[in-house]
C-alpha cells in the first residue's frame, strides 16, 4: 500500500502518534481463556456504559461495555432486533442522522472520544469505513467508484489516483477480474464483485476500521467465501467489525465474538470459546439453535 | 440432553437422541458380552463363550452405524458447543465400546482355550474380583454418560487405578504359580491374557468417563493423573 495520508488531510486520520499512546489492551481480563496470541492486542474501540435510545420509549442498547481489539475480526451475533446493527452504527456515528436518537456513554477510537465536539464526523467516517448488506456502488465506472472518495479528499494527480485505485482493487481481490474493464459501469458487475468494489472504495481511503453490516447475506455461497477470505486478508491492516446472522460465518471469519440479545451484550469472548464452550446458557442456547 | 432445552429444529433433536440411543444400545451389548465372557471363563461354559465370540460383529456394525449418523450430523447440522461435544463424545465413546467388545471376545476365546486344558481354578478368585469391578465400571461410565453425571465419571476414573493395582498384584501371584509349577505355564498364561483384557476394558471405561467430563464441562482431562483430574474437575464445577 502506498502512503497517501498527506493528501487526505491530517484531520481525516487518527495519527500514528495517537495510536502509539494507546495502552496495551488487557484482553485477558475479559476472556475466560488466556491465550498467548491475545497478549499483544491493542484496543481499537472502547465502549463504556453505552445506552442508545431511538426515542424516549425505545431503549435500543443497554449499558454496553466492550473493547474491540485492533487488527482482529470481531463479530456481533444475536437475534433480529437485538441491537447489533445499532451498536455497529454507533462506531461511525451513523445514528447522528436518525431523528430523536440519543446516546449516553462513551466510545473511544484508539483513545479519542468519537463523540467529542472536536471530532469531525466526516473525518471519523473516513477513518471508520462501512459496508452494507446490499452492495451500493455509485452508478459510475469501476474506476470512478474507487477514485470518487479520493478526489473528494483532494487527490488530483492522475498517476497517484491510478496507483491507489489499483492497490485498493488488489486488496479487495477484484483487480484481476476488473483491470481490463475499469471504465465499465460498476452496476454491470455481479453482486459479489459489487460488494468487493464497495470494500475497495472503503479501503482506498485507508481507514482504521471497516464496519461490515451483513456483507455477504445477499451473495451466493462462492461470493460469500470470497468475501470471507478477503476479510481474513484485510484484518492484517484493519480492525474489522462484522454483523452477521450467519453463525457459521461468524465462527469462520472472526477472532472474537460478541453475543447480544434484547439490546444487551450477553457474552464477549474469543470465537473459539464462544463456539465450543460458551460461559452462559443463553449464548449456548442461541448458537446451538435452541429456544432461549 | 433433555434437560437442556430443545432445538428449534425438532429433527435435529431427533437425530441427536437417536445417536445417543444407539450408543447406549451398544453400551448395553458390551455390558452383556463382558458378563457372559466372564461367566464362561469362570464356569468353563464353552457354548456361552462361543456365543460371545459370534456376537462381536453386532457391536462392530453398531459402531459403523453410529459413525455414519455422527458424520451426517456434522455435515448437515454443523453442531456447536454442547451439541458438538456430544457428537464428538459419541464418536470417541463408540470406539472405546468397540474395543471393549473386542477384549470381551478375547476373554471368551481364552475361556475356550482354558476349557481345553486340565481343570484348575488357579487365579480364578483374582479374575472374579477384577471382573466384578470392571463390570461395575462399565455400567457406571454408561450411566454417567446417560445422565451427564460428572461425579459418577470421576468415580469410574478412580476405580481404574484400583483395577490397575489389582491387576499388577494378580500378575505377581500368577507368576509365582508359574515358577512353582512349570506345567501350569500355558494355562496360567491364558488366564493372564484374560486378566489383561479386563484391565484394558477398565482403561476404556476410564476413557469414556473422561469423555463424559468433556461433554459436560468442556474440559479435557485426558492424560492427567487421578489427583490432577479431580482438581481440574472441581475447578470447573
Amino acid at each position: 500500500m502506498i502512503d497517501h495520508n498527506t493528501n487526505l488531510g491530517e484531520s481525516a486520520r487518527i495519527t500514528d502518534d495517537a495510536a502509539r499512546l494507546v495502552p496495551r489492551l488487557d484482553i485477558s481480563a475479559v476472556l475466560s481463556d488466556k491465550r498467548e496470541e491475545t497478549e499483544n492486542l491493542r484496543e481499537c474501540f472502547t465502549v463504556e456504559g453505552l445506552n442508545l435510545f431511538y426515542n424516549p420509549n425505545i431503549h435500543a442498547l443497554k449499558n454496553i461495555d466492550l473493547t474491540i481489539p485492533d487488527k482482529c475480526v470481531t463479530a456481533f451475533i444475536g437475534p433480529s432486533g437485538c441491537g447489533k446493527s445499532s451498536l455497529l452504527r454507533c462506531f461511525n456515528r451513523m445514528n447522528d442522522m436518525v431523528d430523536g436518537c440519543r446516546m449516553e456513554g462513551k466510545i473511544s477510537l484508539k483513545g479519542q472520544d468519537i463523540n467529542a465536539s472536536t471530532m469531525d464526523a466526516i473525518a471519523l467516517r473516513t477513518a471508520v469505513g462501512m459496508v452494507f448488506q446490499k452492495p451500493n456502488p455509485f452508478p459510475k465506472s469501476i474506476y470512478e467508484n474507487v477514485a470518487f472518495g479520493l478526489r473528494l479528499h483532494g487527490m488530483k494527480k492522475k498517476r497517484q489516483l491510478d496507483e491507489v485505485v489499483e492497490n485498493a482493487l488488489i486488496s479487495a481481490g477484484l483487480w484481476e477480474e476488473t483491470k481490463d474493464r475499469l471504465s465499465d459501469n460498476a452496476l454491470k458487475l455481479s453482486g459479489g464483485q459489487q460488494q468487493r468494489l464497495v470494500i475497495a472504495r472503503s479501503i482506498a481511503l485507508q481507514p482504521e476500521v471497516l464496519l461490515l453490516d451483513e456483507p455477504a447475506s445477499v451473495l451466493d455461497p462462492i461470493s460469500t467465501l470470497r468475501i470471507e477470505s478477503l476479510i481474513h486478508e484485510l484484518k492484517r491492516d484493519y480492525c474489522i467489525v462484522i454483523v452477521t446472522h450467519n453463525m457459521q460465518q461468524a465462527a469462520r471469519v472472526s477472532d472474537f465474538t460478541a453475543f447480544m440479545n434484547m439490546g444487551e451484550l450477553i457474552e464477549f469472548d474469543s470465537t473459539d470459546i464462544i463456539f465450543t464452550k460458551p460461559s452462559l446458557r443463553e449464548t449456548e442456547d442461541y448458537i446451538t439453535g435452541r429456544y432461549g | 440432553m433433555d434437560s437442556q432445552g430443545e432445538h428449534i429444529s425438532n429433527q435435529f433433536d431427533l437425530e441427536l437422541d437417536n445417536l445417543k440411543t444407539l450408543l447406549l444400545e451398544a453400551g448395553g451389548l458390551v455390558e452383556r458380552q463382558l458378563a457372559k465372557a466372564s461367566y464362561s471363563l469362570l464356569e468353563y461354559d464353552t457354548s456361552v463363550a462361543q456365543k460371545v465370540v459370534d456376537c462381536d460383529d453386532e457391536i462392530d456394525s453398531l459402531e459403523c452405524k453410529i459413525d455414519e449418523s455422527a458424520h451426517l450430523i456434522i455435515a448437515k447440522r454443523q453442531p456447536t458447543a454442547k451439541d458438538l461435544r456430544l457428537v464428538l463424545t459419541i464418536i470417541k465413546t463408540i470406539r472405546d465400546l468397540e474395543r471393549m467388545g473386542d477384549e470381551s471376545s478375547k476373554i471368551a476365546k481364552m475361556a475356550i482355550r482354558l476349557s481345553e486344558e486340565t481343570e484348575s481354578r488357579i487365579g480364578f478368585a483374582e479374575f472374579r474380583r477384577i471382573s466384578e469391578r470392571v463390570q461395575s465400571m462399565v455400567k457406571s461410565c454408561l450411566d454417567a454418560f446417560a445422565r451427564s453425571d460428572v461425579a459418577a465419571a470421576v468415580e469410574v476414573a478412580k476405580e481404574d487405578s484400583t483395577v490397575d493395582m489389582e491387576y499388577a498384584s494378580a500378575m505377581r501371584a500368577l507368576i509365582t504359580y508359574m515358577i512353582e509349577d512349570q506345567r501350569s505355564i500355558t494355562r496360567v498364561l491364558n488366564l493372564l491374557w484374560a486378566l489383561r483384557a479386563l484391565e484394558r476394558i477398565g482403561d476404556h471405561a476410564r476413557n469414556i468417563a473422561e469423555q463424559v467430563i468433556y461433554l459436560v464441562n468442556g474440559t479435557d482431562v485426558r492424560h492427567s493423573n487421578i489427583e490432577d483430574f479431580v482438581v481440574s474437575v472441581n475447578k470447573t464445577d
